[in-house]
């Protein structure tokens, strides 16, 4: 088949982006601030693709992301600094909390609708962040001190394609579609045999296991796990990027955690400046074009060449 | 046995008893019809045989077991499939999704077998879409398989409601008014297409319709409900002379 | 002497109904604009923000004494109601639901750090324009400020039951949050309905932040977000979109939080907040005193 044609060079272009990328980065050609941005590129291309998951395919609107984030970031920190555990373990580990959390979470609040959901989910991320302020033998008030720094670019990159492999994947299947159809008419998809409810809790539970990743990744590379990393505001942060990219396309929810990682890399030192255009972005975009620079359409290698022959769906290149 | 067996249902809202006293044999391969006034509550018979709504008394089994307390997707993909009065196609997806969609319960590879695209995943991929591509053709509705569904004409949206309700691979199919909105011509084709249907997918079918030559014409017994109740039933010359129904649907012409 | 069980109930009860009068002020307004347009305004919590701010103004630079301040505020709250109403949610009237909470969520950004870049983000210390009298009971401190906040808050709730049972205007908002189509039919005017109820909203949040400035003493731009969410909380604890409900959830929340504060610890006061939320939508979404509506199939 076709297919595995197309597997291959994805395989090889992603491995070739790779090494071009990390021998820049051992040649320090690459210097430590841009090291740090694609660090910060990635983790948010993981954050945005898990949370385009559950709002953009599953049309569930969650805005408590940030808290899986932290579980995440918590839990592997535990297992390595406290437990000595590799990092591997914490990174399965931290995906397995917020996973859980996830799953417990979604299976009483996904029966609630649009704004509900929307409220109850941001409550449950900051109950979660506030649950861990109060919690000593994580360092409470004063954060997690001392997690060495394991994430480099090579565990970011992979863990970064995985992902995205992973839930572009999931996608294009029945099970993605089953989730697509909860979101284009919920009562349609009940009428024709889907288990909404299960693939509503599917989705928000993967969501929050890769949000995990992202956490465990996160505290990893900056030494400390902190409660005020994670509050509502890095909730809206990540949506903004999904929207921004587009509800329901994973070429944009990338394209835009580049855009806007480095935007607010360039406006490190006027954070006010950084929310005022964040917020004008959210509001002119949902004014003048909701869709987002994607919409739910991806990226297709159609635009580069009709050989590859794409399906409807095309073909994302991780990098 | 009977394939569909209502028995002493209704359905009450806080003070308003939308149906009472709903009682339904239907025999497999029998092509029935349910009629009324407007408000009449076909609709919401439609919603308790589906499970959309729970029975406030009586028993409903269908193919010998009862369908209480299931919901909507467990009755689906125990043999029911039903149309919407209001289409309610996936209407960003495409003509060819909206189906695939449906087929989905049919479908066994897992979640692990799709995200790392192995074991049964290409082959039952396959296999779906050459069904559903199937599937469009005897609708005529294959060559337009990527339009996305908002932006077929009225007619074939209609078409792709019941083609998509085909793929759950129904026993009984449900059909809440399925000429709404089309012209006489239309009609035609579809009071045909449900004769046609029936045949070739060995179905037993219970539409709801307000078009009079359609009922007449294509069922062979029809129930009358009227404020909830069933008034009459019979095959379709007895309800045409039936004072009762033609008191309820004064004014209404018969054919 | 010892503070008894009683007494510290008695304390508690007396300053949660205090904070609970803010919190159904603000909550008013969050009611009205969901029963309206099934909106949940996020930026009205920093609605409560910007009338602490014109009070500020108001009573440092204008020199204004408490009740002139108090309607300064108010009025100016409700003109940037309506504006925001008129730019951001106008456009999305019959967008999808997310749409117009991702712009709410925007627009309350914005109003939170345009907020710290025109005032900066230091807290300011309001003028003491009311006089703070203690009065004791045994153990218990009433603060006549405490009595003030209840007050206000109560005459501004029964004038707004008024204006919405007994005036043609409010019939008409009454009509426009029960059946919009059929309000437009019978020729009221939608549009302004809607500004109206956005003003009246804002203007009682105003009130309740300049009474928070009166008795807390200090503001600061992002104020608004957590008292937002808590009486966004007691909204829905009420019932969303029943006025009355706002009322009573508004109270309810004060009285929850400072039981929480006084008897378990005031960390987690706030979670409290978020945990109300969750058990009420989880065992009774319409709220306390709200009505299910079926959606057609």
């Amino acid at each position: 088949m076709g297919n595995n044609k197309q597997v291959w060079q994805s395989l090889l272009a992603c491995v070739a982006v790779y090494a071009v990328l990390q021998s820049l980065i051992t040649l320090d050609i690459i210097g430590p601030f841009w090291q740090l941005n694609i660090v910060l590129v990635c983790i948010n291309i993981i954050l945005a693709v898990s949370l385009n998951l559950i709002n953009g395919f599953t049309g569930q609107f969650s805005i408590g992301h940030a808290g899986f984030m932290a579980v995440g970031a918590y839990v592997g920190a535990v297992l390595t600094v406290k437990l000595q555990l590799p990092f591997l373990v914490a990174i399965c580990g931290g995906a397995a909390a917020a996973g859980f959390l996830g799953f417990m979470i979604g299976l009483p609040t996904l029966r609630l609708d649009g704004d509900y959901l929307a409220i109850a989910t941001l409550g449950l991320g900051e109950i979660i962040r506030i649950t861990i302020l109060n919690i000593p033998y994580v360092g409470g008030a004063s954060g997690f001190m001392g997690i060495p720094r394991y994430t480099n670019f090579t565990w970011v990159f992979f863990l970064t394609v995985f992902t995205v492999v992973f839930i572009r994947n999931f996608i294009n299947s029945t099970h993605g579609r089953a989730c697509i159809s909860v979101r284009e008419n919920q009562i349609a998809a009940e009428a024709m045999g889907v288990d909404t409810t299960k693939y509503k809790v599917m989705a928000f539970t993967m969501g929050a296991a890769f949000a995990g990743v992202a956490g465990t990744l996160f505290a990893h590379y900056f030494y400390i796990a902190h409660p005020a990393s994670f509050t509502f505001m890095k909730s809206f942060d990540i949506l903004t990027i999904v929207v921004l990219g587009g509800l329901g396309s994973i070429s944009g929810s990338i394209t835009a955690a580049v855009l806007l990682t480095f935007l607010s890399a360039a406006l490190a030192g006027y954070p006010e400046w950084r929310m005022i255009i964040y917020s004008l972005m959210l509001i002119i975009l949902m004014i003048y074009r909701p869709q987002g620079l994607f919409g739910n359409k991806e990226l297709s290698l159609k635009m580069f060449g009709r050989l590859m022959g794409g399906n409807k769906r095309g073909t994302t290149e991780g990098n | 046995m009977a394939l569909l067996k209502v028995t002493n249902v209704s359905k009450v809202f806080g003070g308003l008893k939308a149906v009472s006293d709903f009682d339904v044999a239907i025999e497999k391969g029998e092509l029935v019809g349910l009629i009324g006034p407007n408000g009449a509550g076909k609709t919401t018979a439609f919603n308790l045989l589906t499970g959309v709504y729970e029975p406030t008394t009586g028993e409903i089994e269908f193919d010998g077991k009862s369908m209480i307390g299931l919901k909507p997707y467990q009755i689906t993909q125990r043999g029911m499939a039903r149309t919407f009065q209001n289409i309610r196609l996936f209407a960003e997806l495409s003509v060819l999704d909206n189906v695939k969609i449906a087929y989905h319960f049919h479908v066994k590879y897992g979640i692990l077998e799709a995200v790392f695209r192995m074991g049964r995943y290409h082959k039952e991929e396959a296999e779906l879409e050459a069904k559903a591509i199937a599937l469009l053709k005897i609708f005529k509705l294959d060559d337009k398989k990527d339009e996305i569904a908002k932006n077929l004409p009225y007619g074939e949206q209609r078409r792709l409601e019941i083609a998509r309700a085909l793929a759950a691979q129904p026993k009984l199919l449900l059909l809440d008014e399925p000429a709404a909105g089309m012209n006489p011509q239309e009609t035609q084709e579809l009071m045909k297409m449900i004769k046609w249907i029936r045949q070739e997918f060995d179905l037993t079918i219970l539409l709801i319709e307000h078009d009079m030559s359609l009922v007449m014409n294509v069922c062979e017994r029809i129930y009358v409900l009227e404020y909830g109740s069933i008034i009459a039933q019979g095959i379709p010359e007895e309800i045409k002379n039936n004072p009762r129904v033609i008191e309820a649907y004064l004014g209404e012409e018969v054919e | 002497m010892e503070f008894t069980f009683t007494q510290q109930l008695i304390q508690q009860l007396i300053n949660g109904i205090s904070l609970g009068s803010i919190y159904a002020l603000i909550a008013l307004g969050y009611t009205m604009v969901y029963g309206i347009i099934k909106l949940i305004n996020f930026a009205h919590g920093d609605i409560y923000m910007v009338g602490a701010y014109v009070a500020f103004f108001a009573t440092t630079v204008l020199k204004l004494s408490f009740f002139p301040a108090l309607l300064m505020a108010m009025v100016v709250a409700a003109i940037i109601g309506v504006v925001i109403e008129r730019l951001a949610y106008r456009p999305l009237r019959y967008a999808p639901r997310i749409a117009v909470l991702i712009t709410a969520i925007g627009v309350s950004l914005l109003l939170e750090y345009g907020g710290i870049l025109l005032v900066s983000p230091q807290p300011r210390t309001f003028p003491a324009i009311f006089r703070a009298d203690v009065y004791t009971f045994g153990n218990i401190v009433v603060n006549s400020q405490q009595i003030l906040i209840l007050g206000v808050a109560l005459t501004l709730m029964v004038i707004l039951t008024y204006v919405v049972q007994r005036t043609k205007i409010g019939k008409a908002m009454r009509a426009v949050s029960f059946d919009t189509d059929a309000a437009k039919l019978m020729g009221i005017d939608v549009d302004r309905i809607i500004s109206i109820t956005f003003a009246i909203g804002s203007a009682l949040a105003a009130a309740a932040g300049m009474l928070v400035g009166v008795y807390y003493n200090s503001i600061d731009p992002l104020m608004g977000i957590m008292p937002g969410l808590k009486a966004f909380v007691a909204a829905v604890l009420g019932g969303i979109g029943v006025i009355p409900g706002a009322m009573v959830g508004g109270i309810l929340m004060g009285i929850v939080e400072a039981l929480v504060s006084g008897f378990i610890s005031s960390t987690f006061r706030d979670a409290a907040a978020f945990a109300i939320l969750i058990i009420i939508l989880l065992f009774k979404p319409s709220g306390l005193l709200g009505k299910n509506v079926r959606e057609k199939v």
